[in-house]
């Protein structure tokens, strides 16, 4: 240490150059700035504005919500014969399992409406389902090979499975045929799923290769002429849900709906959602500008909203009732322990 | 050369011979023991027998790490903080199928936190080593093969090598003296960067080496010193030379260290004995111990609270998990069968979910790994820095007149320096100038000297009421500046219209008057210096005292002029002719000052040839050895000592004596032969002769000298006092002097009751005359012990009076001194004294010793917890410094010893006011305010990852994409969080001074008190609920767009992200006080960054995007849902922390509040009090000009 200063210490060499810090606002931290302090004007206004501006957004989202139709079927239980005791063995025996069901219009939904199908219990999100995957294989055609992270689901008979993993091979197969009045309603698949999956993660030469052919059959298949761009179900399906309840698009009727008609569902009940008791529902859905039916948003608009005025008015209020004398000299003094600390 | 013939005297005969013997004569045994082993060669460096003992050479390094093990001791440095090692291992298992994200993006993080260190760290090092490479590039002329002295480099120098070194120049390692260009081989050194010492030391060649004088003579020159191994005593130096086939005991009086240097001597020749790290300098270049503030020792708790509520939630994760993954088989059935339970690897296997849950948990310490702040050390390290920065930038100290900024020697303390609660000062140099003035003087028992010592002014204030002392206090101020244009001599501050100009002559006793100065012009050390161009004298003293009687007696027409070794020469101002004449003393001896006589004696013979002695010492020893006829004005004197002591000044008594022809002869034989003895007992003898002497003296008069208050002292005392913030004054002086100080400074108030704990009482002091040390230290206990219990009850009744009465008590001051305090510090008496000394504003402890001084600052950190500070600016303040939590040093006068020990050093006591009022509590807030936003953040974003698992039957995936996380604590809101730790300011530096009880905040520790973390902390959590739940009930399960399209785990990822980054962002924007455009920038940027990233990561190719692939764009941007939860998220999320604040700051607020609000609405206080007054000066000022113009 004090060989390293004993050049500086030379009184000569610090003479010449004054050792005075330079001035600027930045190093004597005197840099203009605003200084918001809660004044009870800046904190009522504070909580004003929020109100202000809350109340018709959560109105609005409210609207919104209510002029979404939405009717929900649930039919994994009534989808099962009566007969029937053990369901998931029902449900595992092949072959078809048809089931009918009716809908009732109870409001006019104008087109599109969107078909989906909403499971329960799913665990989509499981860190080994999601993971259970190839990005590889599912966009170039020449990567059929790479399986990695796709295991158990990575080859069936020594070939690799196109495409492979668990989310692929736990493809949701119940499917919807609806009719009124005996008319057919088409139901649109084009476009359910996002375009950049499209385009960019599923290849448009990639086919469905040695699928469904293990041991295990696991949930849906797929046609092996169709490239997997094609196979929007798929597409949807792949993109996981983010929590064990969700929703996935099936399609979309292209025709209004009008209130008292009787959609006629005939179902193919194929996907095993009964060996850990999830629900499968068929809901049908218009949208608004906001997206589909939930009140959860407006009504949390308007909670932060009605809780900020009343935040407002008990602070006016105790404002008013314990006003405290501007710049109350007491409150200086160091004798004194203000705000009890 | 050209002051060669001056200088070219025989010093040694100037000095006494004591200070010349060697202190450690017994110590000469050992020599060739162990520990006494070292044999240099001299100028025999090539000898085999030297080269084998292999001393080092000269190079010195003072880094940190060399460029071969910057790397692994850097990291080694880095990961002993176990956060570090926690995400080391983290990352180390990030590789194994464990981990929940890809490896990289956790060890990029690290990375980029580990590489900032390391680049500091090196950045560092590579000052330090700048510095090395030009202190081992020197220069210096060393004798080489050619029997000439060649240039070589510093670091080139061997054990054994002969240099030669040139006034002015350092010695480049420990020398032993050969000779120097004097002919009796003495030399000045100068040993400021060893201790500090300003004053010149005297060092003196044997007599058997002096002859070397030539490089013909060192031809031939060859010798061995055999001495001890290299030490760190700089006060012991033992060692023996061989030369000549006869052996020199060595002492430190040859021995040239490293780092002093060579003063008013031409040259010196000496041989090098201790190379590089050999040297003592370098063996006590140790770095001062390492301190850690309170703050950051708190944090490493809050770390492993953090690390316990990481691994309790890792565990409950790993329960569900391992119960959910053992359900998922039955009796040949699977439950959740799209997870393949049949065929898995053993982290999901059923059939083992034992092993598959602990597996889990390893999994999960690294999920939740979030919660440790992984940039907090880095960003605290970052922000301290900078701070220091401000520190050593602050105009408001730096110090015009030495030309020092103050300055931040280490940055780990400066949250500390917003907690202090007890200051330790020491008194001379540090609360008072350090610099001598001769104020008065009393001659035969007249006093002079008009001007007012400051004590005098504070105790004449002291009568007036608190308004006119307010007043006085700026006033006396502005008078000593006024003073000082008057009196621009240095050490000079004497006023008698009396005395000045001559005018002394008509005073009623001129002959005394004559004397009097006379005494003061001869008898002293002290070296002139003729400034050849100006012709003004200066002096080189070894006290300031002594060169402001030198001074003082120049002043007054005696001005010494000259000093040969056997003369001193005056202009001397004759009161009968009234002419100035040179008169020349023979310097016959000089009786040497030292704190066992407390006198100095020289015995001159005047042009008359009368033998005079002339004596100056201290009233204590002087009067009893007055002679009958000396004692005219004794009386007289002795008040005015008396009344000059209580003055607060410095009194010597001066005296003289004619001497007797015959008798000094007598006496001169005698004392020459003591002096040239070389028996143990030489110096009892020569004290023995010297006392003979200095008896009959014949009493002159008595002087005075102030050692001025530095500026602002009283000023900055008092706005401490109102901080709250205790003072102790820890002082050598006597108990007189220092309570007047006391008051000068407002250490002491007039309202407050003193207790004094003092052994000054008769019964002590007669056991003390009887000798009986045993009876004497019962007594004494038991005295302090009454005292002490006394003080306290009196405090104790007071409080309770003052609790009855509600109103405030007067507070107390406290003076001890040093003999009282020692036996106060023993174990039996430490608590009750301290329970004492705690209980008074004010405490004093005079003539207490170095090590007391760091004893009591021991005792005051360990007794009350809390936070101390010394400030003190001399060796003997060095304990003292170390020993506190924070040590200041004042880079005054006497050196920079203090200074290397301390943690901070600033020029001048008043600038403690603004280093700790405003850096110390900004530093304080900013860091507490920091470290709790950082735990707030990471938890707020860490749980929402839990709540996440909960709804993923804690199976260990995610919410987010990988390297959003890993950018979390790098990108999205580190920066703002620094910005917060090196620029907030709750209110302006000049309210910060202006309302002291501000600090209180740190004293108490409320902005960093567990409520308030925990709180903190809470609302982490408490956030992380908010986002996650609100968030997923807005969005899920319905369709979020116009189109139908649902939230998937990628979108949900994304917009629960974004609502993180916002909420801890705005949070952070809504805790802050201080907006300037760099706030602005990093936080609003900090937002905005995460959208461009968002986007530009979304597209890059799927392959490294993977879930982030043009998410943004095609999924979130167009969805009205997605803004509006932000939205909503975000009020909601801030909401209870707004109201929180909002209500608490109006009806419940701390400090700051109080001042920022009175900023606010109640401007007038501001005005009222100093902002009129300027600008009505500045009118007056401006109208005074005008008017000035208009007569011109």
């Amino acid at each position: 240490m004090a060989t390293s200063n004993a050049g500086s210490n030379d009184p000569s060499t610090t003479r010449r150059q004054s050792k005075r810090p330079k001035y600027s606002k930045f190093t004597q931290q005197e840099l203009p700035a605003c200084k918001p302090i809660l004044t009870p004007r800046a904190v009522i206004s504070a909580f004003l504005i929020v109100t202000v501006v809350f109340i018709p957004i959560g109105v609005a989202s409210l609207l919104a919500s209510h002029d979404v139709v939405e009717i929900i079927d649930r039919y994994d239980a009534q989808c099962i014969p009566t007969n029937v005791t053990d369901k998931v063995a029902y449900i595992q025996t092949p072959g078809e399992k048809p089931c009918t069901r009716e809908l009732h219009v109870e409001k006019r939904m104008k087109s599109p409406i969107y078909v989906y199908y909403q499971l329960d219990n799913f665990y989509q999100n499981h860190r080994r389902y999601v993971k259970s995957r190839n990005d590889e294989q599912l966009r170039d055609s020449g990567k059929a090979n790479s399986v990695s992270g796709c295991e158990p689901e990575d080859d069936a008979n020594g070939m690799p499975i196109v495409p492979c993993g668990l989310i692929a091979w736990s493809l949701f197969n119940d499917t919807y045929v609806f009719s009124r009045n005996s008319d057919n309603l088409t139901v649109n698949k084009k476009g359910i799923s996002w375009k950049s999956d499209r385009e960019h993660k599923f290849g448009s030469d990639v086919f469905p290769k040695n699928f469904q052919n293990g041991s295990i059959i696991g949930g849906g298949r797929l046609d092996a002429n169709l490239s997997l761009s094609e196979q929007e179900d798929l597409i949807v399906w792949m993109r996981t849900a983010a929590l064990p309840t969700f929703r996935k698009l099936y399609g979309k009727i292209e025709v209004d709906l009008e209130k008292g008609d009787v959609i006629k569902v005939n179902l193919q009940n194929n996907y095993n959602t009964y060996s850990f008791s999830g629900k499968k529902k068929l809901v049908l859905s218009t949208t608004s500008w906001l997206g589909g039916k939930n009140d959860f948003l407006g009504i949390g608009y308007l909670t932060v909203g009605g809780l900020s005025i009343f935040l407002a008015m008990v602070f006016t209020i105790i404002y008013l009732i314990k006003p405290r004398q501007l710049g109350d000299p007491s409150y200086l003094s160091w004798n004194r322990n203000p705000g009890g600390h | 050369m050209a002051e060669g013939s001056k200088r070219r005297i025989h010093f040694s005969k100037l000095y006494s011979f004591s200070c010349l013997k060697s202190p450690f004569r017994d110590g000469h045994s050992q020599i060739g023991n162990k520990g006494y082993s070292r044999v240099v060669h001299c100028n025999d460096p090539d000898n085999p027998e030297a080269v084998q003992l292999n001393y080092g050479d000269n190079y010195v390094s003072t880094t940190k790490y060399t460029a071969f093990n910057f790397i692994p001791k850097s990291l080694f440095e880095q990961f002993r903080r176990v956060a570090n090692i926690y995400f080391l291992v983290v990352a180390c298992v990030s590789f194994s199928p464990l981990a929940p994200f890809t490896a990289l993006s956790i060890v990029a993080p690290l990375l980029v936190v580990i590489g900032v260190t390391m680049a500091k760290e090196a950045v560092e090092d590579w000052r330090r080593r700048k510095q090395d490479i030009e202190a081992n590039n020197r220069k210096v002329h060393v004798y080489g093969n050619s029997y000439t002295f060649v240039e070589t480099r510093w670091k080139k120098l061997r054990v054994g090598d002969i240099i030669k070194v040139y006034k002015d120049e350092y010695f480049p390692a420990d020398l032993f003296l050969l000779s120097s260009s004097y002919e009796d081989g003495v030399c000045y050194v100068d040993t400021m960067n060893l201790d500090g010492e300003t004053n010149l030391k005297l060092k003196q060649a044997l007599g058997a080496t002096i002859h070397l004088h030539d490089e013909k003579s060192l031809q031939k020159f060859r010798a061995v010193v055999k001495c001890e191994d290299p030490n760190e005593n700089l006060y012991s130096f033992i060692g023996t030379l061989h030369y000549d086939g006869r052996g020199y005991d060595l002492s430190l009086q040859q021995i040239l260290l490293r780092d002093s240097k060579l003063k008013n001597t031409d040259y010196i020749y000496g041989v090098v004995i201790f190379t590089g790290h050999d040297t003592k300098v370098m063996q006590n270049s140790t770095d001062p111990p390492s301190k850690r503030s309170k703050i950051e020792r708190k944090m490493d708790k809050i770390i492993y609270i953090l690390f316990s509520t990481l691994i309790l939630i890792s565990f409950i994760g790993s329960v569900f998990f391992g119960v959910e993954t053992k359900r998922d088989t039955s009796v040949g059935r699977y439950r959740r069968w799209y997870l393949h339970p049949d065929n898995t690897t053993v982290f999901y296997d059923p059939r083992r979910a034992t092993l598959a849950s602990i597996l889990h948990f390893l999994t999960a310490l690294m999920l939740y790994g979030y919660l440790i702040p992984i940039s907090l050390y880095v960003s605290i390290e970052i922000v301290k820095v900078l701070q220091s920065i401000f520190i050593n930038h602050d105009q408001e100290m730096y110090y015009e007149e030495t030309d020092r900024p103050a300055r931040a020697r280490t940055s780990n303390l400066n949250e500390e320096l917003g907690q202090v609660d007890t200051v330790l000062c020491d008194k001379t140099g540090t609360l008072t100038c350090n610099s001598m003035e001769f104020v008065k003087c009393s001659i035969a028992g007249i006093p002079y000297g008009r001007g007012m010592a400051e004590v005098e002014k504070a105790l004449a204030r002291r009568g007036k009421d608190e308004e006119s002392e307010v007043d006085g206090g700026s006033f006396l101020g502005q008078n000593n500046e006024a003073l000082d244009s008057r009196h621009p001599i240095k050490g000079f501050n004497f006023e008698d219209e009396r005395m000045m100009n001559g005018q002394w002559v008509n005073e009623p006793c001129p002959d005394f008057i004559q004397k009097f100065f006379r005494v003061l012009a001869i008898c002293h050390t002290a070296i002139p210096d003729v400034d050849k161009e100006s012709g003004e004298i200066s002096y080189e003293a070894e006290s300031p005292d002594e060169a402001a009687f030198v001074i003082a007696a120049r002043e007054l027409g005696f001005e010494f002029f000259a000093r040969t070794q056997t003369s001193i020469s005056l202009h001397e101002l004759n009161y009968e002719s009234g002419k100035k004449v040179d008169r020349v003393y023979q310097l016959l001896h000089v009786l040497e000052f030292s704190s066992s006589r407390k006198r100095m004696s020289v015995i001159v013979k005047n042009e008359e040839n009368q033998l005079l002695l002339l004596c100056k010492g201290a009233d204590s020893v002087m009067f009893e050895r007055l002679s009958q006829h000396g004692r005219q004005f004794e009386a007289e004197t002795r008040d005015h000592i008396k009344r000059y002591a209580e003055a607060g000044l410095r009194t010597l008594v001066i005296t003289y004596r004619e001497l007797d022809e015959e008798e000094y002869k007598l006496w001169d034989k005698d004392f020459s032969k003591f002096k040239s003895t070389l028996t143990e007992d030489r110096d009892a003898l020569v004290d023995a002769a010297a006392d003979k002497m200095e008896k009959d003296l014949i009493l002159l008069g008595a002087t005075a000298v102030e050692d001025r208050l530095q500026k602002g002292v009283p000023e900055c005392i008092k706005k401490l006092a109102r901080a709250k913030i205790k003072l102790w004054v820890l002082t050598g002086d006597k108990m007189e002097t220092a309570v007047n100080i006391g008051y000068a400074c407002s250490l002491l108030r007039q309202d407050m009751k003193q207790i004094v704990i003092t052994l000054d009482s008769p019964d002590i002091l007669s056991l003390e005359k009887q000798g009986d040390k045993e009876a004497l230290a019962k007594a004494s206990l038991e005295s302090i012990n009454m005292q002490i219990r006394e003080g306290i009850s009196q405090i104790k009744s007071a409080k309770e009076s003052s609790n009855t009465s509600k109103g405030s008590s007067p507070g107390f001051g406290l003076i001890i001194d040093g003999k009282s305090l020692d036996y106060s510090l023993n174990k039996m008496l430490a608590r009750s004294f301290f329970e004492l000394a705690v209980n008074c504003a004010s405490v004093i402890c005079c003539r207490s010793s170095p090590k007391q001084k760091a004893r009591v600052t021991r005792l005051v950190k360990m007794g009350t917890g809390k936070t101390t500070l010394s400030i003190g600016d001399g060796a003997n303040d060095v304990g003292m410094l170390q020993e506190a939590d924070i040590g200041v040093g004042i880079s005054g006068a006497e050196g920079m010893q203090a200074v290397m020990a301390s943690d901070f050093a600033i020029a001048q006591f008043r600038f403690l006011e603004r280093l700790l009022l405003v850096h110390g509590h900004w530093c304080y807030r900013r860091i507490s305010m920091m470290i709790c936003y950082f735990f707030y953040k990471n938890i707020a974003f860490g749980f929402t990852l839990f709540w996440f698992e909960a709804y993923a039957s804690f199976s260990g995936q995610a919410a987010y994409n990988d390297w959003y996380m890993s950018f979390y604590n790098v990108f999205f809101t580190s920066l703002p969080v620094i910005a917060l730790g090196v620029f907030d300011q709750d209110v302006s530096a000049k309210l910060c001074l202006k309302y002291p009880f501000l600090y209180l905040e740190g004293v108490e520790d409320i902005l960093f008190s567990w409520p308030r973390i925990l709180g903190w902390m809470l609302n982490g959590v408490l956030s992380s609920l908010m986002i996650f739940f609100l968030t997923t009930n807005s969005v899920l399960n319905q369709a979020f767009r116009i189109d139908g399209k649902v939230v998937d785990f990628e979108i949900l990822g994304v917009t629960m992200y974004t609502c993180v980054v916002w909420t801890v962002n705005c949070q952070m924007a809504l805790s802050i006080n201080y907006f300037t455009w760099i706030q602005h920038f990093f936080i609003w940027g900090s937002i905005a960054f995460w959208y461009v990233f968002v986007l530009i990561y979304g597209y890059l190719s799927p392959a490294i995007s993977t879930t982030a692939y043009r998410v943004f764009v095609e999924a979130c941007a167009p969805s009205v849902l997605y803004w509006l939860v932000t939205l909503l998220v975000v009020v909601c999320v801030l909401l209870p922390y707004f109201s929180y604040r909002s209500f608490q700051s109006r009806f419940l607020p701390m400090y700051h509040d109080i001042i920022q609000r009175n900023q606010v609405e109640g401007l007038e206080i501001g005005l009222s009090d100093d902002e009129l007054p300027k600008q009505s000066q500045g009118k007056l000022l401006h109208l005074r000009e005008r008017l000035k113009q208009r007569e011109l």
